[in-house]
Parts: C-alpha cells; sequence; structure tokens
C-alpha cells in the first residue's frame, strides 16, 4: 500500500482521453509494477498438470515460450471458435460503437485506453482476423488485422489479467457481447503456454489437492471452525456444535474457505456457524460441512473452462458421497456463477439429490430444482418472509449499511432484492448506492477473477475507484459506515479499498449481521458484537 | 491525418469514379448495371449464409445470458421476466425489444470524472438515438425502392411512400427517410472522429460502410432532387434484374453513370457485407448472452462435448490426508487400519 | 443444445426476404410503359423544352410556372427558342397532351409516383367544356 499514490493525487492522473494521434497497434505494452501479477509458481502447474511449467519473469524479455507458440496459440484459438459460438459471434459482430468504453471499471480507474472493453477484445480479435478472415488476410493492417508476435502475447496476458470478467459492458453492449468471455478465452490460451498468474495457478493446485484454495489441510480446516466456535462461546455463551463430511446429513454446506481464513470473513463464517446451531436447536436442521469440498469459490473458472470443471465437480462429488439431500451455499460472487450457469451442465445432472426443499418453512426452491443448490440468501430470506428467526435489530443499529452488488450474483444471476430484505430486517439502516452503480450496473470491487494479489495493489485501487467512489458518496450523504456484500473475494479485496479511497467504511458479509441480531436459545446477554467490538447503548434502549 | 479515415474516405471515392467514368466515357453499363450487381448479391446470399452457418456449426455449451435483473426466486419476490427472462417466451420479449428498440443501448450512460473527485453517470442517449434513427432511416430507404423492383407496385410500399413524404415539401417531395439516413450516418461518422475514446477504437472497417452508406444517400439524394434521372430508363433495367428480361442497351446507355455510381456503392456493400462488422444484423440474433432462458439452476444445458476430466477424487484426498484426519477426530471412510493392510 | 433447424428456418426466411422481388415477379414480364403521343403533340412536333430535359424536370418547370402565375400573375414563358406559352397545365400542357392516362399516368404509374397536381387539375379540361 505504501507505494502508492496518494489517493487524491489518483484523480489528477486520470484521464480518460486516449492519445488520438497515435493507433494503438503501435502503442507497446509496458507490464509496469504494481499493475500486474506475479507469474504462476512452475509448482503448482506441475501438480495440474499443465503444460509448460517453469520458471518466467514478466517483465524480462524473455518468456522462454516454446518453439511452436505460435502455431499452439492459432489451433487453441480455432478450437475455441468452434466450442463456444460466443467467442465466434464476439469476434465477429462488434460495431465498435464504443458504448462499453467507459462502463469497465479499469477503465474508469486507469484511463488505459486499453483497457476499454472493446479494445480489449479487439487485443484478440485483430489477431482472429489475421488468422481467421479473408479480409484480414487480404488487407491486412489496414483491415484492422496484425500477425500474432511476443508483442501482442505480452499485451493480451497484460490486459487479459486487467479484467475482472465482472459482465458490466455486456450490460451495455447492444449486442450483449460479454468481455468476460474474451477474457476466458485470452486466459484459456495464455495456459496453453504456461502463461497464468501465481495468485490464480497457487490456489487452483491447492484446491485440487486439499479442497480449497488455501490449502488449508482437513484438519486445519477443522481447527479453524473451532476456533470459531469458542470465539462465539465467549461472545454468546452458546457452544455450536458444526460437524464435517457426515455421512447421512440431509444438506451439504459449501462456502469459500476465503471466509474460513481471514477478516470479515471469518465473522461471516460465524454467521453461518451460529445461524445453524440455532436452526438446529429450533427446528432440527441437519447440516454438515465437508473439508473435502471446503471451497465455494473456483478459480479454475479463472483459468480455464477445463479447470473449472475439475474443481467444481468436487461438489457434486461429496454431495453424492455423504448421501445429502440438496446443498446450500454461501456467500461468494463468481461461485454462483459458476454454479448457476456451468455446474449442472459440467458435472450435473445431479440426479442423486432431491429437489431442495427448505425443512423449516417447505419452501420450495423450484428455482434450484434442477442444480438441487441453494444460496444462503434467498434461504436465509425465506426464513425471514415466515417468521422464523428471532432478530433483535437493535445490535446493528449503529451500523448505517449500503450494499455492493457482487459482480456474478447480478449479472450472472441476478440474485438483487434477497440481500436486501435480509439486511433491512437485520438492520435499521439501509442506504443504497445511486443507481447506476449497484444492481445489474454494479461496479466491481476491483480484485475478482483472481486479481486479488499484493503486488498488484495499484491495479486493484484504480479497478475499485468507481466502486470505492459511490460508496463515499452514501458515505458523506447518509453517513454510511459499513458495507455489507455476498461475496468472499470482496470481504478480502474491499477493506483495503476502503481504507484508501473511503476511511470510515468498514466491509461485512450478510450473515454476520444475521448473526449478530440473531437471538440464540439459551445465550448470555451479548455484550459485543461477532468482532469483539461493545454494543453500546444496549442496555437503556427502553428510554427511546 | 487519421489513416482510417482517410483511406476510407479516398476508397469510396475512388469506387464512385470508376463507375462513372466506367459507364460514361467507358461505356460499361452491362458491367455496372447488370453484371456487378448480379455478382454482389449472389456474394451476399452467399456469404451471410455461410457466415451465420459457421456460427450455428459452433456449440453452445453452457448457458451464459447475462442477467439484467432481478432472478426467479422466491414467489414473494417479483422477479425482472424480461431482463432475467426464464422462459423461451420472455426470451422472444427480450430479443424483440433488443433488436427492434436496442435495448441494451438505451441504458446507455456517460461517465464523468470531475474536479472534486466525483465521478457521475448520466444517461446519454445520443448514440442509441443516432443508431435508431440510422437502421430505421435505412430499412424505410430499403423498403421504399421495392418500387423499383415490382411492378405493379402493391399499395403497402405506396403507403409508405406517402408516409416517407408526409410533410410534402420540396419538389419533388421529400422523402425524410433519405434525409434522416444522410444526418445520421453523418453523425455517426462525426462522432468517430471527435470523440476520443471512439476515435481510438476505431478502425478502417468502420468508417468505411458510413462513407459508403453515406455515398449511396448521397448519390440518391442527388438523383431525386438534383441531377435528375431518367426514372423509367432505370426502373426497365432494375426490372429487368428481377426478371431476367433486360431493356436494349440503348436504355441503358441513357441512364446517366450518377445511377450507376449508386448502384455500384450497393453493390460493393453488399458483397462486403457478409464478411464485415455488418454482420451483426445476423449476429444479434445468435448472441448468447441475450437469446438464451436464465433458468440455469432449474433446467439443465447440455454441452455437446462436455467431455471427462481428471479430478482429485474424494479417495485420493482421504488417502493424502488420513492420518491427520482421523488425529482430528474427522470421520474417514477407510479406517487407518485397513489402508495400511491394503498397502500391504 | 440443437438450435440448427431455427437458425436455417431463420435464415432461409431472410435470404427469401432479401431475394423477395424475384419470387414477386416470378412469370410476369413487366416491360417500361410505352407513351402515346396524342396527335396534337405530334403534330406540334417539339414541347416546351427539349425532350431529355422536360422528362426530368417538368416538375420543376410547372412548379416555376405556378408560383409565377399565382404569385406574380405573369402568364406567359418564353423558352430558350424564343416561343411563347402560355403558363398553364391544363390549357398549354394537357392541351397537346389530351390523352392523360396514355401519356401522363404511365409513367406515374410504372415510378409509383403520385403528383397532387391531378387533386386541383381535373382529368380533361376538354370534356368538362362541353
Amino acid at each position: 500500500m505504501k507505494d502508492l499514490p496518494k489517493a487524491k493525487d489518483f484523480y489528477s492522473r486520470l484521464a480518460h482521453r486516449p492519445d488520438s494521434a497515435s493507433d494503438w497497434m503501435d502503442v507497446p505494452v509496458e507490464i509496469r509494477k504494481g499493475m500486474y501479477c506475479y507469474a504462476a509458481n512452475p509448482k503448482s502447474l506441475d501438480t495440474l498438470g499443465f503444460p509448460y511449467a517453469r520458471d518466467w519473469n514478466p517483465v524480462e524479455g524473455d518468456w522462454k515460450l516454446p518453439e511452436n507458440w505460435q502455431q499452439i496459440i492459432h489451433e487453441g484459438f480455432k478450437e475455441r471458435l468452434e466450442r463456444f459460438r460466443s467467442f465466434k459471434v464476439f469476434m465477429d459482430i462488434c460495431v465498435r460503437c464504443g458504448a462499453c468504453a467507459d462502463k469497465c471499471h479499469f477503465f474508469i480507474g486507469t484511463g488505459d485506453p486499453k483497457n476499454m472493453p472493446v479494445l480489449r477484445a479487439e487485443l484478440l480479435r485483430s489477431v482472429y482476423r489475421n488468422d481467421f478472415t479473408t479480409f484480414g488476410k487480404l488487407l491486412g493492417r489496414i483491415g484492422g488485422a496484425r500477425p500474432m508476435t511476443v508483442d501482442v502475447l505480452k499485451e493480451w496476458w497484460y490486459y487479459m489479467f486487467q479484467c475482472t470478467e465482472c459482465r458490466r459492458c455486456s450490460v451495455f453492449c447492444p449486442y450483449g457481447i460479454d468481455t468476460a468471455e474474451i477474457t476466458i478465452m485470452g486466459r484459456e490460451l495464455l495456459n496453453l503456454l504456461g502463461l497464468n498468474i501465481d495468485w490464480i495457478a497457487t490456489p487452483v493446485s491447492n484446491c485440487y489437492m486439499t479442497g480449497n484454495h488455501l490449502g488449508i489441510q482437513p484438519h486445519a480446516y477443522k481447527d479453524m471452525l473451532d476456533f470459531f466456535v469458542d470465539d462465539i462461546e465467549e461472545i454468546t455463551g452458546v457452544r455450536v456444535e458444526p460437524s464435517y463430511n457426515r455421512v447421512g446429513a440431509d444438506i451439504l454446506f459449501i462456502t469459500p474457505s476465503g471466509d474460513v481464513f481471514a477478516d470479515p470473513g471469518t465473522y461471516t463464517a460465524m454467521g453461518y456457524l451460529i445461524l445453524f446451531h440455532y436452526l438446529r436447536e429450533k427446528y432440527g436442521f441437519d447440516i454438515t460441512w465437508s473439508t473435502y469440498a471446503s471451497e465455494g469459490g473456483n478459480f479454475g473458472f479463472f483459468t480455464s473452462h477445463e479447470t473449472m470443471k475439475r474443481l467444481n465437480s468436487k461438489m457434486y462429488a461429496e454431495a453424492r458421497r455423504l448421501g445429502v439431500k440438496w446443498i446450500l451455499g454461501g456467500e461468494c460472487g463468481h461461485m454462483w456463477r459458476v454454479i448457476t450457469q456451468y455446474m449442472d451442465t459440467m458435472n450435473g445432472p445431479a440426479d442423486f439429490l432431491q429437489e431442495p426443499v427448505s425443512p423449516i418453512t417447505g419452501t420450495r426452491f423450484e428455482n434450484a430444482k434442477s442444480t438441487k443448490m441453494v444460496h444462503i440468501a434467498e434461504f436465509t430470506a425465506d426464513l425471514i418472509r415466515h417468521g422464523k428467526l428471532e432478530l433483535d435489530k437493535r445490535r446493528n443499529r449503529h451500523l448505517k449499511v449500503t450494499f455492493h452488488d457482487s459482480c456474478n450474483p447480478s449479472r450472472g444471476m441476478g440474485m438483487l432484492e434477497e440481500p436486501r430484505y435480509v439486511i433491512r430486517n437485520v438492520c435499521d439502516h439501509f442506504y443504497d448506492m445511486p443507481e447506476n452503480t449497484i444492481r445489474e450496473q454494479t461496479f466491481c470491487c476491483g480484485s475478482g477473477a483472481g486479481l486479488n494479489a499484493g503486488e498488484n495493489m495499484e491495479l486493484r485501487m484504480a479497478g475499485g475507484l468507481p466502486r470505492a467512489n459511490a460508496v463515499k458518496y452514501v458515505h458523506e450523504q447518509h453517513g454510511v459506515n459499513m458495507l455489507a456484500t455476498i461475496c468472499a473475494i470482496d470481504r478480502a479485496a474491499l477493506p483495503p479499498l476502503m481504507q484508501y479511497w473511503v476511511p470510515g467504511v468498514d466491509v461485512t458479509g450478510l450473515h454476520e449481521m444475521v448473526a449478530n441480531a440473531l437471538v440464540l436459545p439459551g445465550e448470555k446477554q451479548r455484550e459485543t458484537n461477532l468482532r469483539g467490538e461493545p454494543l453500546e447503548g444496549m442496555e437503556d434502549d427502553s428510554d427511546e | 491525418m487519421n489513416v482510417k479515415y482517410m483511406y476510407s474516405f479516398l476508397a469510396v471515392i475512388v469506387l464512385f469514379l470508376i463507375a462513372y467514368v466506367g459507364t460514361e466515357a467507358v461505356g460499361l453499363q452491362w458491367l455496372f448495371g447488370v453484371l456487378i450487381p448480379y455478382a454482389a448479391l449472389l456474394v451476399f446470399v452467399i456469404g451471410f449464409g455461410r457466415r451465420v452457418m459457421s456460427w450455428a456449426r459452433s456449440a453452445v455449451p453452457f448457458r451464459i445470458p447475462t442477467t439484467c435483473g432481478q432472478q426467479k426466486t422466491l414467489p414473494w419476490i417479483r422477479p425482472n421476466s424480461i431482463d432475467n427472462p426464464t422462459t423461451t417466451g420472455a426470451v422472444a420479449v427480450r430479443m424483440f425489444l433488443e433488436i427492434v428498440t436496442f435495448r441494451s443501448l438505451f441504458r446507455n450512460t456517460r461517465m464523468k470524472a470531475k474536479a472534486d473527485g466525483r465521478i457521475t453517470y448520466q444517461l446519454e442517449l445520443f448514440l442509441w438515438l443516432g443508431a435508431l434513427a440510422f437502421h430505421y432511416a435505412f430499412a424505410t430507404v430499403l423498403v421504399r425502392h421495392l418500387r423499383f423492383f415490382m411492378e405493379p407496385v402493391p399499395v403497402p410500399i405506396k403507403l409508405i411512400e406517402t408516409l416517407d413524404a408526409f410533410f410534402q415539401f420540396g419538389l419533388p417531395v421529400v422523402y425524410l427517410s433519405g434525409v434522416v439516413l444522410a444526418a445520421a450516418v453523418l453523425y455517426l461518422a462525426l462522432r468517430r472522429v471527435f470523440i476520443p475514446t471512439v476515435r481510438y477504437i476505431s478502425l478502417a472497417n468502420d468508417f468505411f460502410p458510413l462513407f459508403l452508406i453515406f455515398g449511396i444517400a448521397f448519390t440518391g439524394i442527388l438523383m431525386r432532387y438534383f441531377a435528375k434521372v431518367d426514372i423509367v430508363g432505370i426502373k426497365a433495367l432494375t426490372m429487368g434484374l428481377v426478371t431476367f428480361s433486360f431493356p436494349e442497351s440503348e436504355v441503358l446507355k441513357g441512364i446517366s453513370g450518377l445511377f450507376y455510381g449508386h448502384l455500384f456503392f450497393v453493390s460493393v456493400l453488399l458483397a462486403y457485407f457478409p464478411f464485415s462488422k455488418l454482420m451483426h444484423l445476423g449476429g444479434i440474433f445468435l448472441s448468447p448472452t441475450r437469446n438464451l432462458t436464465t433458468d440455469t439452476r432449474a433446467r439443465r444445458h447440455v454441452n455437446p462435448w462436455n467431455y471427462p476430466v481428471k479430478v482429485h477424487t474424494y479417495e485420493e484426498y482421504e488417502d493424502d490426508f488420513r492420518e491427520k484426519m482421523v488425529e482430528a477426530g474427522l470421520p474417514v471412510v477407510k479406517s487407518l487400519e485397513a489402508a495400511a493392510a491394503e498397502k500391504e | 443444445m440443437n438450435d440448427k433447424g431455427k437458425i436455417v428456418a431463420g435464415l432461409v426466411i431472410f435470404l427469401v426476404m432479401v431475394t423477395f422481388p424475384f419470387w414477386y415477379n416470378l412469370g410476369k414480364a413487366a416491360p417500361a410503359p410505352e407513351i402515346v403521343l396524342s396527335a396534337q403533340a405530334k403534330a406540334a412536333g417539339a414541347c416546351v423544352l427539349p425532350k431529355a430535359e422536360i422528362k426530368t424536370e417538368h416538375m420543376q418547370l410547372l412548379d416555376v410556372w405556378r408560383d409565377t402565375v399565382v404569385r406574380e400573375g405573369q402568364r406567359v414563358y418564353v423558352n430558350a427558342e424564343g416561343k411563347k406559352f402560355d403558363m398553364s397545365l391544363s390549357n398549354t400542357c394537357l392541351d397537346c397532351h389530351s390523352n392523360r392516362k396514355e401519356f401522363c399516368d404511365r409513367c406515374h404509374t410504372y415510378a409509383s409516383v403520385d403528383p397532387y397536381c391531378y387533386d386541383c387539375h381535373i382529368e380533361d379540361p376538354k370534356e368538362n367544356d362541353q
């Protein structure tokens, strides 16, 4: 953080006027410190059986590419054009109207014209024209085509890892061109040459072997949750008893491992534990955690479709092994894009599971009848709606909350109202950010799609600027002091972003607030919230 | 000077001169009036078909619609059935609005980073308006031109002409569509030149069709209002094209070179179409982020090339960590003893 | 998902629409109209303007005539050859070209032109006189 420019200096450097005297094809890529992530550790690639694992450094001239790398890219490109209509159509039909240009958080935050979604796609499209279209071959440069060179490859790498696949541009595109698709394909192609970043490759390798991105081994996973159990007992006086890998449980719970690992996600994890305990005590709710399927997120999605499938397979495999009825999923962003739009297709059909029904309210989750996986915000919203939770909102009344719609639940799923409903029922003060920055138009945290590393902090602060700017608005207008999210990457990425741009705003998960409000049977008078911060003024509220 | 638009501009000028000189000076009326238009139409039909079929051949492995509104979940939460369509009917509505009203473009905002550090996003509809004006004017012009290709001219075509000339000014009466078309094209071209970001992303491929279409509109307007041409002779030619019975060479020679320039522009546009971004006409129907239902959790989508992948199974996982799991009190499928026995 | 059928169907519809004029005119011959010159016109030998010019510019000429007559009260037109004419659609033009159906209308209909001259100017002034 300390290398970063001062937040207020950031603005003065921002210009959204590209130098129109030059042609973007003539502007060489400059791989700049603070804007890129370190190259993948070859060990991680080896674990996964990925090709061309080697030590290489993005800022060095020689990337140690295989001799026939151009051929590999060409053939990989061709194969993907055949496999994905999205890719082929998006390569062909863009008219470069520019509607997407100022919709990208990275363009807004960096002013780098190659971060305009259209130009990010043109990086690939120019090569597509050269390799696969008659006009491109015929006209060359004036037809917008250029051959694949090492410099182009470097440009791809730099900018494919400056996109968080948030899909905001695709909302505005008149043809629905989705830069996430372009970036996904670009990254797949780069992976064919062993050109991944370590912040993605190592979590993927960890997840493959240990079941979660952080590489937490089964005993350690249990240990970490046991810490939460102790903390919860200290705060509430109630000892919750999570179960692990339990065959015969009704429901399997899967959530991103980030919430087990680092604040403030840990408080959300504690929230889950408290909620499940409450439901078990009151309604006999039967749920198990798994150390094998201990990752909701899927950094494989940021690597390739195949890798996504390899990691995702654990969810259904574990559900089948444990013999549960259905799966409940925790708060996570891209996890839910994978579950909503990919899982059933890749690893389904989940015919060994049952159509999800809330055992407490009897609500059938018909929208999830094929994947058999329910989002915990849907689940909790349904509980609240049916009056099944005893909530004491006063415990959250020091919070002035705004809600950050995470990219994937918004634009890859459409879960907009459920979390808001939950927030309104557990907090007194809720203020939405301006409408062009929320719901389907929400801005990314700037660190998604595997870019939440430490070495690219400047990129992250730049990419998060539009989000932070909107938070700043409600912070100044309404005194908002808490930014609620339903994404583990957000919980990891937003605190430094807030610290940088909007000091005074903290970050929370939805179920941390739920658990703070939830009145557990047999609990003691709570003096602090889950963070151990004193609950001020709780004693004398009868005066108000 | 920007090479991209200068080249495109010059290309259009040269194209016109080729046809004009080719007919007026060299006498190649048959070439420009008959052979090239046929060839262009053939290229268009075959090229368009092939391009669409090449898209059709590519698989749709996943259902990846962009959800632009509330999903359908709990019965008491109102879903946005158009922007998050769960049924084919709703998708049809979404596609219809997208294609007919450019709905996504209607959301367009313009970002402004202000000096005081505020960033604002305001509704910005000029692009939407310009695009809509352009497409509808072009469509009207096209339909109106059917009067040259049908005999007798059907009433609906006449009706459209009458509506198009609604304000009855000028002589011959001014068709609004032609004027709007030229103005919209000009706007779309100017924004490419003057908005820095759009200028930066624009290719020659973007300027060329705009200039070409402007050329078409311009020559058309010229022929109708200023340098008038032999309409009856032209219709004799155009009817000849669609009935394969051509008028005598004298008639062709009697038509102004301006017309052949116009016709050559149209021919070039037709032939250029299937190989260019203009294929968005067909592509928009096939955009997977718009034309698929969002009920992906309720109805399974099948990937035609789904193949088995290497996974790390639970059994392998337990083998990796069995001792630690037992020590931590986590249940295992195979006890330590059983695993040890198996090893031997 | 197999949507090839739908795509082909859509494509065929589109291509049929594009080539619609070919289908519409199938089996129909639509030769350009022959216009008939009346006896008077033949006898006169020349029109107000040379043939090529009057063919493309007659609407402009009539427009000018109308304005000149109505606004300036001026009724005499002198052409390039110095010949004088009464500026009148009914009395000059239609005097020679008394066969509107075979002369004016044939081209107008063919080119789908619907001049509003005849909204006021009656079919055949001669007939009216009688």
